[in-house]
């Protein structure tokens, strides 16, 4: 075998009451490689990490570290003695401590038992030179960026001399910018010999970075392959255990391309605009169509439609729907008047984690029925069951409080509390973030499917593909304005990336 | 046989499950206490058109808690915090009344203006102070426990002053009557003020969406925005109910000693009240709630006290037992415990399982 190997899983078996999560597992993991872990949710890329760290006990199989004897993890604290570090998308430090603070927390330098703070301040500043991350270490964490947490968390890890890296989707909040850069400090560290265990649900990010990728299905090992030897098309084939064309079902289900403008338009917005939030913009919606939100993250898409919905209160502008002015201050107006909205944190803004199914599903519709309107108990039932059914939401009843379900059937739920409402206007933003492919894919061709009945559909995502795929229109964002739109052939991927950058590299170094 | 034996459990499981499971099992603790510790205690006698016993009188005086518990409910469901001020507004409520009753004097003997008025007065006024809870708490997006702390020291204050620093006795039978005994109707008339309540909110709670916007605010007000509910004013509106429902109470506690003694009516009930939610069940951190839940904490909390005086605990070692009594109970409650609990169950049914195959196999 190879001896730059730093880590061996083998035959690892996980049972759940009911569930074998993970299924004679096997993986390798070598010296200064970064190794994609992938597969869809629930395929048990989380419980092989939470294994890998101790979190949970396997049930048989073993792990190795260097090559060595089998190895007993047994909690997370032994997991990092042993050089496994892990950083989670949701970021595990303090916000309301400093840099220094955060990276030394729980190891303190100290001189008579008390913290050496010159000493800490000193060795964060060397750590984070030596990974160029450009911050001050006595600035508190919770005034960096969400990307500048996420690699101090990194530089926690490297300095405790790690020599197996966990990053649990790491990029879901992160854009573009930030996202390369966290590639940089990646790449740094395989010069160094880390390997890396990178957990991600973008695929063009595991192609720009990692060397190997480890597909898993329904907590079976599907293979080991090599990045260079695996086109992207088979790597989803792979991850969903079928030749999957329904994503070229997609592509002919919207060249049946539909000539939706010699309609009236649904929505007209003049000069609308939320002072800080995005600048006065003009935009038209035609009943039937999808319209496509893009730029990069902060770019003031989201802004957008929030200002549409009433969830930003408009500073100025006129709106009209269906030709009529009408005013949109507050999210129950935008109801009132057929409008609907699905934000883009699911968490903060979309669930209500202690409520069931059938009242998460229901609330739009009480509220716009107003308080003196209770629905009946029958009523509620017969609706959370014909969008439990329709939307196929993954559930053990109607009764089971949402938080116990997958995000993509928490998303399917949310999405069938706005259809509930029978909206004209729906927007979507990013309702596939973080979500497996199947669902992404069910979620995109139920879009098309609204559409043709004849609903305006108003959608935001990270991911340019998808857009492609979906909107017939795109608006383009930068710096909170929006900057072009572009419908027809010049919808591609090259020429909104032109418009995003804004035509000239002034922007850029 | 066997099948009959799996239905049994499971109605025993969907009895156990239930969310008042452990509150009312709790109220039977205390009350099982009571048969043992005095065998009479459930003996109800009647004399005088008037029912007698230790039951009546722990119906009885939990009378302003329940009131209390209910308005305190519906503030932790929605705001994640409690109103500490429920106390001091009873203060306020009955100063209101009794000296709009009394029209300045310090004791009168027959009203000197019309007592709805009072009552009206007095709701009124305990309404504004729920308003200004709710306006610090809602608006100004201020801690619960430090926005009603304003009128938790304040409230005495302001009831003293609205006495002028006097205890104002209404020596008027009328206005004992709703303390005490209504002529010809042999039940306590706070029991009516309580069960009254607790009916009343019930309709709206069945007859209005509101207990659902209170848990959706409570549980993520941030979503609650987005699906079209004005978050502040659901907050808002239960602070109001809650100081209403504080003032309800006052005017039972006044009526029961028909005076406004500021420095002791309601007093230390506010934390009784906030109990009261915890022990029936509901999360102090808001979100989803059950009033029946805390109504029947209310009576737990007062069964208690009322056993330990049986029991001739005086009432300053009062608090030392009843103490005890909470941590128990609470300890019982916490998540951890009742994950364990829930692993014994899932053990014995595995047991009972592997026993009742065996007895097939054999």
């Amino acid at each position: 075998m190879e001896e730059n190997i730093v880590l061996t899983m083998r035959g690892i078996t996980k049972l759940f009451p009911g569930v074998k999560a993970l299924q004679n597992v096997d993986f390798t993991l070598r010296k200064g490689e970064i190794h994609a872990l992938m597969g869809e949710n629930g395929a048990g890329k989380s419980t092989l990490i939470k294994v890998l760290t101790g979190v949970y006990a396997m049930d048989r199989g073993e792990v190795c570290l260097d090559g060595g004897e089998p190895a007993m993890i047994r909690s997370p604290q032994e997991a990092l003695r042993r050089g496994i570090s892990t950083v989670y998308q949701e970021i595990n430090l303090c916000p309301n401590l400093t840099v220094a603070e955060n990276l030394f927390i729980d190891r303190e330098p100290r001189k008579r038992g008390l913290i050496d703070w010159k000493e800490m301040y000193r060795r964060s500043g060397e750590l984070l030179e030596r990974l160029e991350v450009a911050v001050e270490p006595t600035r508190q964490l919770g005034d960096c960026s969400i990307a500048i947490q996420q690699m101090i968390a990194i530089a926690r890890a490297v300095d405790m001399r790690c020599k197996v890296l966990i990053l649990d989707e790491p990029t879901s909040s992160l854009d573009d910018d930030e996202v390369e850069k966290l590639f940089e400090l990646m790449r740094r560290l395989k010069e160094q010999g880390v390997g890396i265990i990178f957990v991600t649900h973008f695929l063009e990010q595991v192609y720009a970075v990692c060397d190997r990728i480890t597909v898993l299905r329904n907590g079976e090992l599907v293979g080991e392959f090599l990045t260079a030897e695996l086109p992207r098309l088979q790597l989803v084939a792979k991850m969903l255990g079928k030749d999957f064309d329904d994503l070229a079902q997609i592509k002919s289900m919207k060249e049946t391309e539909r000539d939706s403008r010699q309609q009236a338009p649904l929505l007209e917005a003049q000069g609308l605009y939320c002072q800080g939030r995005v600048k006065p913009f003009n935009l038209c919606c035609y009943p039937g169509e999808v319209v496509g939100f893009t730029g990069l993250l902060g770019s003031g898409r989201s802004e957008l439609v929030r200002t549409l919905y009433g969830a930003d209160r408009p500073d100025g502008g006129t709106l009209k729907l269906r030709g009529k002015p009408v005013k949109i201050d507050t999210p129950l107006q935008a109801m009132m008047h057929g409008m609907a909205y699905l934000p883009e944190d699911r968490k903060r803004d979309g669930i209500f984690a202690d409520l069931s199914v059938r009242e998460n599903i229901i609330i739009a519709l009480q509220t716009k029925k107003g308080i003196f309107h209770p629905m009946g108990r029958r009523e509620m039932e017969n609706f959370a069951d014909k969008y439990i059914g329709l939307l196929q939401i993954k559930t053990a009843g109607r009764e089971t409080s949402i938080k116990s379900l997958s995000g993509g059937n928490q998303q399917k739920v949310i999405i069938g509390r706005w259809l509930l409402t029978n909206p004209e206007f729906l927007i979507l933003d990013e309702p596939t973030r973080g979500i497996d492919i199947g669902t992404k894919t069910e979620i995109q061709k139920l879009m098309l499917q609204l559409s043709e009945q004849g609903m305006s559909i108003a959608f935001i995502s990270s991911e340019i593909e998808e857009m492609l795929r979906t909107c017939s229109r795109m608006i383009v964002m930068r710096d909170h304005e929006k900057v072009g739109e572009l419908t027809g052939g010049d919808l591609s991927q090259e020429k909104i990336m032109h418009t995003i950058a804004g035509g000239g590299s002034d922007n850029e170094q | 046989m066997n099948n009959k034996g799996a239905k049994g459990s499971d109605t025993l499981r969907r009895i156990t499950g239930h969310h008042l499971f452990l509150p009312i099992v709790f109220l039977a603790v205390v009350l099982l206490a009571n048969v043992i510790k005095t065998p009479d205690f459930f003996e109800v006698s009647y004399s005088n058109g008037i029912l007698y016993g230790y039951v009546v009188d722990v119906v009885n005086r939990a009378s302003e808690l329940v009131i209390l518990a209910i308005g305190m409910t519906f503030v932790t469901a929605a705001s994640g915090g409690q109103d500490i001020s429920v106390g001091a507004v009873m203060a306020v409520s009955a100063a209101v009344c009794c000296q709009i009753l009394s029209g300045g004097e310090v004791s009168i003997t027959a009203f000197q203006n019309p007592l709805l008025l009072a009552v009206a007065a007095a709701l009124l006024v305990s309404m504004l102070c729920g308003a200004f809870n709710g306006l610090l708490v809602a608006r100004l997006n201020i801690q619960p426990m430090v926005a009603t702390l304003i009128l938790f020291t304040a409230g005495r204050g302001i009831a003293q002053l609205i006495t002028r620093g006097q205890i104002t006795y209404i020596r008027v039978e009328e206005y004992k009557l709703y303390g005490s005994y209504i002529p010809g109707c042999p039940i306590p008339t706070p029991i009516f003020f309580a069960a009254g309540t607790v009916i009343l909110v019930m309709l709206v709670l069945k007859f209005t969406a509101l207990g659902l916007y209170v848990e959706s605010v409570g549980i993520n007000s941030s979503a609650a925005r987005i699906v079209g509910l004005n978050a502040t004013r659901i907050k808002f509106i239960t602070y109001v109910i809650c100081g209403l429902l504080a003032g309800l109470a006052g005017f039972v506690a006044s009526s029961r000693i028909y005076s406004a003694d500021a420095n002791n009516i309601g007093l230390n009930l506010e934390m009784d009240a906030i109990l009261a939610v915890a022990l029936g069940g509901n999360l102090l951190s808001g979100g989803k709630f059950s009033l029946m839940g805390s109504v029947i904490g209310a009576y737990t909390i007062q069964a208690l006290t009322t056993t330990l005086y049986a029991m001739m605990i005086s009432s300053d070692q009062l608090p030392v037992y009843k103490a005890i009594v909470v941590i128990l109970i609470v300890v019982l409650q916490s998540p951890v415990f009742q994950q364990k609990f829930r692993d014994l169950r899932a053990k014995l049914r595995q047991n009972t399982a592997a026993s009742r195959k065996e007895g097939a196999a054999s």
